[in-house]
């Protein structure tokens, strides 16, 4: 029977961490707030965004002066973004992405496709740096500590920018957990780069287009060629900002839901211990007054 | 034929302006253009300037933006822009401060940060002018 002062000791501990992800779940609760909020409030830039992109690449098509972040190099390089959180603690957050990334690595590498990565959040790092270090190019972590800011992900976006003009790799992908709800992360795939018209699911983008009549008449100015040089790297920095956005939602959710579950979690043993330690005092007390009757009986 | 464009300015971070405007002046890379209603289809780049709204004959706003892009439809005029502020919310010193910053980093860059220094001093050119101008 474990004696009395140590089941105290390991109630109190267990009270402490309640203490701590109950916490832990309120300021994820809060947080998860703010990071829908924010990706709320991002749509419409990136919803404009790709409207214009996709206007612009209907009507260059696939000429032959039409920029390579368009119409792809050909090459089958691979570049993989993967957006994981800095901290742990938030279920299977980062498990779920690193899983999904490392079975399409694997995969890769038995095919004997070149493959770079780019890690976003010190996680990320950690769990894919003992298998495939020497194929991450670049990492960034501390991003969106004070919610997601653009100007990180214009950061991400032109190092990506820079890979490509120096000729490093073909297609770029981004992974990142699309938020569903606190509970549910969806882990997805994104491809960057070269940009695809079909990408991203605008349905009502679709019922907006007809009221505008035919598209293609568009006047260009400067040319179709130079407004793409530019917009193409904005979008990319936009896409990326919308996949931090998400996965900073997800993170939050995720860890929520986590600490929802160790909080009741701990409850539980808690109650347990609480039910030992009782039964453990009055048996304790019982064998004492057992002592003292037998004692005085012996007299 | 409807006598107000559908005006909007978007940013990043969030959706600035959404608005009927009877025209509106954008700052576009070769020159400035004004949209009224029935405007043919246009894409074109921003260059960092000042955007108005004319209601009749008047300017009713002024807003700053530091560069983006412009897409006119028949109906609607949407300004993508990284950094947009109403220009009487500039404030002439900060803008001074920043071209002054962007001067500096513009002397001391070497050849790839040219270009993005070379960016930076012209929105905060801009910025000042816009100030002026208030």
């Amino acid at each position: 029977m474990a004696n009395l002062k140590d089941l105290k000791g390991r109630i109190a501990s267990v009270k402490k961490t309640q203490k701590i992800t109950s916490a832990m779940k309120m300021v994820a609760a809060a947080k998860l707030r703010r990071a829908q909020e924010g990706a709320e409030n991002a749509r419409p830039y990136a919803e404009r965004m790709f409207r214009m992109v996709k206007s612009i690449a209907t009507s260059v098509g696939d000429t032959e002066g039409a920029p390579k972040m368009l119409s792809g190099t050909g090459g089958n390089r691979q570049m993989l973004v993967v957006c994981t959180s800095d901290r742990g603690l938030c279920g299977g957050f980062n498990g779920s992405i690193i899983r999904e990334v490392r079975a399409r690595l694997r995969e890769m590498r038995r095919n004997g496709t070149d493959f770079k990565i780019i890690t976003v959040g010190s996680k990320g790092h950690d769990l894919l740096r003992r298998e495939f270090g020497d194929n991450i190019v670049a990492k960034f972590t501390d991003i969106g500590r004070r919610g997601v800011k653009f100007e990180e992900a214009l950061g991400v976006a032109e190092k990506i920018t820079d890979l490509f003009e120096a000729d490093e790799f073909d297609v770029c992908t981004i992974y990142f957990n699309k938020f569903q709800s606190a509970i549910s992360q969806i882990v997805t795939p994104q491809q960057l780069i070269p940009f695809r018209v079909e990408a991203a699911d605008d349905a009502d983008d679709d019922a907006d287009q007809k009221t505008d009549g035919p598209r293609a008449v568009f006047i260009f100015e400067p040319d179709e060629e130079e407004i793409l040089e530019d917009l193409l790297p904005r979008n990319v920095a936009t896409q990326i900002f919308q996949a931090l956005l998400e996965s900073s939602a997800s993170e939050h959710g995720a860890r929520m839901t986590a600490m929802d579950n160790a909080t009741r979690n701990a409850g539980d043993m808690i109650d347990n211990l609480t039910m030992t330690y009782n039964r453990t005092r009055q048996a304790v007390i019982t064998k004492e007054l057992i002592e003292i009757i037998s004692g005085a009986e012996a007299l | 034929m409807a006598d107000t464009v559908e005006f909007e300015l978007v940013s990043p971070t969030r959706l600035l302006k959404s608005e009927p405007v009877a025209m509106v002046v954008v700052p576009g890379a070769e020159g400035d253009i004004g949209v009224l209603p029935e405007h043919s289809p246009l894409i074109c780049t921003v260059r960092p300037g000042v955007i108005k709204i004319y209601e009749g004959d008047k300017v009713t706003e002024e807003i700053f933006v530091a560069g983006g892009f412009c897409e006119v439809s028949p109906t609607r005029c949407t300004v993508l822009s990284e950094e947009a502020m109403m220009v009487a919310d500039i404030d002439a010193g900060e803008a001074r401060e920043r071209l002054s910053e962007a001067e500096k980093a513009l002397s001391s860059s070497d050849e790839d940060g040219r270009e993005k220094a070379e960016d930076e001093r012209r929105i905060a050119e801009a910025m000042v002018a816009a100030a002026a101008s208030a």
